[in-house]
């Protein structure tokens, strides 16, 4: 479980994140939704330890991450995983060698081992034939996957993902959605997703927490959302007429 | 108050790269594999240079000489000699490395970063400056004394090969001034040069596309100031190390 509590981050005059409070459960999809510019990214980034914020503290099962000494905190990101939008692998190495860097980085085991590993993570997320092939040589879709394999590979207690449909066909976009929300409940970490698909809000949204101008503005399940009344959530969500059609469609039922 | 603040940035970074490597065998991977970047994907461009430099040394000095007529032109071995052990060799190595290898470094992590691949280390726990930026810098330390070594005899070859084809000097008058009153404490400087330059080039560029904000844009500016910092660092370093060593 990652606790939120009253974090604030601001860069220069600007405060980005205006007093953030929230928990984010084990073995659940949390995602973070919002407009452009509301904060999501610079959430992620407080809550992975990539920004640190002026106010407020974050605890991973109990463990205050401000509090933690380098050692601690290099323990603890060994408990994470990340996929990032842009997917963030290494040009240089092969798919093989971007999923099994976290090994070789920070475990003693064996190639064979180590191999055996990269390989279940490679077949969980769908991932064939494509072992020796470098980032470059493959599809958008694929990459995502190498992603998520690369940030599971540790066996993670929790994954963090930005945006991780971006640049992605429904369709595909649809399976990593799933992929995401199966490796959770298989896992049971604790996930929390950056997004702006809203098929991903409806589909895997165990919790959904909605950022406006540096606030959580609403926060609630997939289903709470089809019967909010909150007006900038629903305008949010549901902007354009198909999708208004749907909910009334949904309401009507 | 800026420069204060990149100062600070730099020797940060710098200071951030002494902690225990959490893999030894990754580092020493990526320290050969930058060694062998640096060292043999530079080697051509030296080899080059430094021959065509020794050459034109020789014929210019050989003109100036014949011009006053006072001088043998036995001398040319001398001059060409040590013209490339303290000068020629170590700067204008220093001055193309900072170009070609120093662009690479910048770019390099300027692409890591604006691709989130160093933030992706980061989270992972690796130690970002010490596995990126240290065997950048060693890698450097290791390679270019020894490319400035090997300018400098191919400098002197060019010098050799070019005497006789001009009919300015015989080999004989060369090889007679090469052997002449020849200082190894000459070498010894070069030797500081080419350390002190390595360190340079290798960490000013790595400060820059460590450091990197934005897109492909800020990459290509960042390279370009990796290129003229160096530059202008190794320039002024030459001056003082001269001045303080001869």
């Amino acid at each position: 479980m990652i606790d939120v509590q009253n974090i604030r981050k601001r860069f220069g005059d600007q405060e980005i994140l205006k007093g953030i409070s929230t928990t984010f459960e084990q073995g659940k999809c949390n995602l973070i939704i919002g407009s452009s510019g509301a904060g999501k990214t610079v959430f992620l980034k407080c809550l992975v330890g990539l920004f640190e914020p002026e106010e407020g503290d974050i605890l991973y099962d109990g463990r205050k991450l401000k509090s933690l000494n380098v050692r601690e905190k290099k323990d603890l990101r060994k408990e994470m995983g990340m996929l990032f939008q842009g997917n963030a692998l290494f040009d240089s190495l092969t798919v093989e060698e971007n999923v099994r860097f976290p090994l070789d980085m920070f475990t003693k085991q064996t190639m064979e081992e180590k191999m055996e590993r990269v390989n279940f993570c490679l077949d969980r997320v769908n991932l064939k034939n494509a072992n020796k092939k470098y980032p470059g040589e493959i599809s958008g879709g694929m990459m995502k996957r190498v992603g998520i394999a690369r940030a599971i590979v540790m066996n993670p207690k929790y994954l963090f993902c930005d945006e991780p449909n971006s640049g992605l066909d429904p369709q595909t976009a649809l399976l990593i959605d799933e992929l995401i929300m199966e490796l959770t409940q298989e896992f049971n970490m604790t996930t929390v997703i950056n997004t702006h698909d809203m098929n991903s809000v409806m589909g895997i949204g165990d919790k959904v927490s909605f950022f406006h101008q540096g606030h959580i503005h609403w926060e609630g399940t997939k289903d709470d959302i089809l019967t909010t009344k909150n007006q900038l959530l629903s305008d949010f969500i549901f902007a354009s007429d198909f999708l208004k059609k749907l909910r009334e469609a949904a309401l009507n039922k | 108050m800026k420069f204060l603040q990149h100062f600070g940035k730099y020797i940060l970074m710098l200071t951030a790269m002494f902690t225990r490597p959490e893999k030894f065998n990754m580092y020493m991977k990526e320290t050969i594999r930058q060694t062998y970047q640096i060292g043999i994907g530079s080697f051509f461009i030296i080899a080059i240079v430094s021959t065509f430099i020794g050459a034109v040394t020789a014929v210019q000095f050989t003109k100036q000489l014949q011009d006053i007529g006072l001088i043998p032109m036995w001398w040319m071995g001398i001059i060409v000699r040590d013209t490339l052990i303290l000068e020629m060799a170590p700067t204008l190595t220093a001055l193309l490395l900072a170009g070609k290898v120093g662009s690479n470094i910048a770019s390099e992590l300027g692409s890591m970063r604006v691709s989130e691949q160093i933030d992706a280390l980061e989270i992972m726990g690796v130690n970002t400056s010490a596995y990126l930026v240290g065997p950048k810098i060693i890698g450097g330390l290791l390679s270019i004394p020894f490319l400035i070594i090997i300018a400098v005899f191919l400098g002197i070859l060019g010098g050799y090969i070019v005497g006789p084809l001009g009919n300015f000097y015989s080999v004989d008058e060369f090889v007679r001034g090469l052997q002449d009153g020849h200082t190894p404490y000459f070498v010894f400087i070069m030797m500081v040069k080419s350390v002190v330059f390595a360190f340079i080039i290798t960490t000013v560029s790595a400060y820059q596309g460590f450091y990197v904000k934005g897109g492909a844009l800020e990459i290509g500016a960042a390279s370009t100031r990796a290129v003229v910092n160096s530059s202008i660092i190794v320039i002024i370093a030459n001056f003082i190390i001269a001045f303080l060593f001869l």
